[in-house]
């Protein structure tokens, strides 16, 4: 399993844990397992069709997985996935 | 909210040096009152959006977590338009907890600051809940 740390903001959804494991071989399927394991984190970062919100970033190892494969990264035991949505609006 | 009036102006400042472009950052607190104005880099610089350097972003919030302080808000400027969440600050906005603050340079002479609860995933009409500030 991987581990996903939680940044303080989204650690109320995820039960107060600061990391949580999640089974999956790439990152969406990471992300899959703790959003159902934890539905206030997936409330917080999923679009009302279930995708991954574009504003929430997803970093491997500290690598941006945008530039890698996206949800499409493979992931393994070893990995430590961060979830960050963005600090952004508009007017 | 408790905002001293120097941490006020620490904000309001930053809107200014920054304008017409948006200006975003952090306020630290404890117990609802206002400790410490951590200004960010908006990525975009534009006057129409901000997004706040997201390793910045991270830094920043480990750091009021270490100093036992919680993040009170998430401030960025509005420089012509109302201290009022427009769509997109509520479509963006990804924490439930800390407030959204918003100040106003929209006249120039007279900023306003104002606060919000904003909840992207409540039905439409329950998703802004404006909290005051007490700036004294």
């Amino acid at each position: 399993m991987s581990t996903v740390k939680i940044p303080p903001v989204l650690r109320q959804a995820a039960g107060g844990e600061r990391t949580v494991e999640a089974k999956g071989t790439n990152v969406g399927e990471v992300l899959s397992a703790l959003c159902e394991a934890h539905p206030a984190i997936g409330k917080q970062i999923l679009t009302s069709d279930g995708e991954l919100h574009k504003f929430v970033n997803v970093y491997v190892n500290d690598e941006d997985a945008r530039l890698m494969q996206w949800t499409d990264t493979p992931v393994g035991d070893d990995d430590t996935l961060l979830i960050l949505p963005a600090m952004a609006g508009g007017q | 909210m408790k905002l001293s009036p120097g941490l006020a102006e620490t904000i309001i400042v930053h809107a200014r040096e920054e304008f017409p472009n948006e200006c975003c950052g952090l306020v630290a607190g404890r117990d609802g009152v206002a400790t410490r104005v951590l200004p960010a880099i908006n990525t975009e610089g534009t006057p129409f959006m901000y997004v706040m350097d997201p390793r910045e972003q991270m830094d920043l919030m480990e750091q009021i977590e270490d100093s036992g302080e919680d993040l009170l808000a998430i401030y960025h400027s509005h420089t012509r338009s109302a201290a009022y969440p427009s769509k997109t600050d509520v479509e963006l906005a990804f924490f439930a907890e800390p407030l959204y603050v918003i100040v106003s340079l929209q006249d120039e002479n007279t900023p306003v600051i104002r606060a919000f609860h904003l909840e992207r995933s409540a039905a439409e009409g329950e998703q802004i809940t404006e909290e005051p500030v007490d700036i004294s």
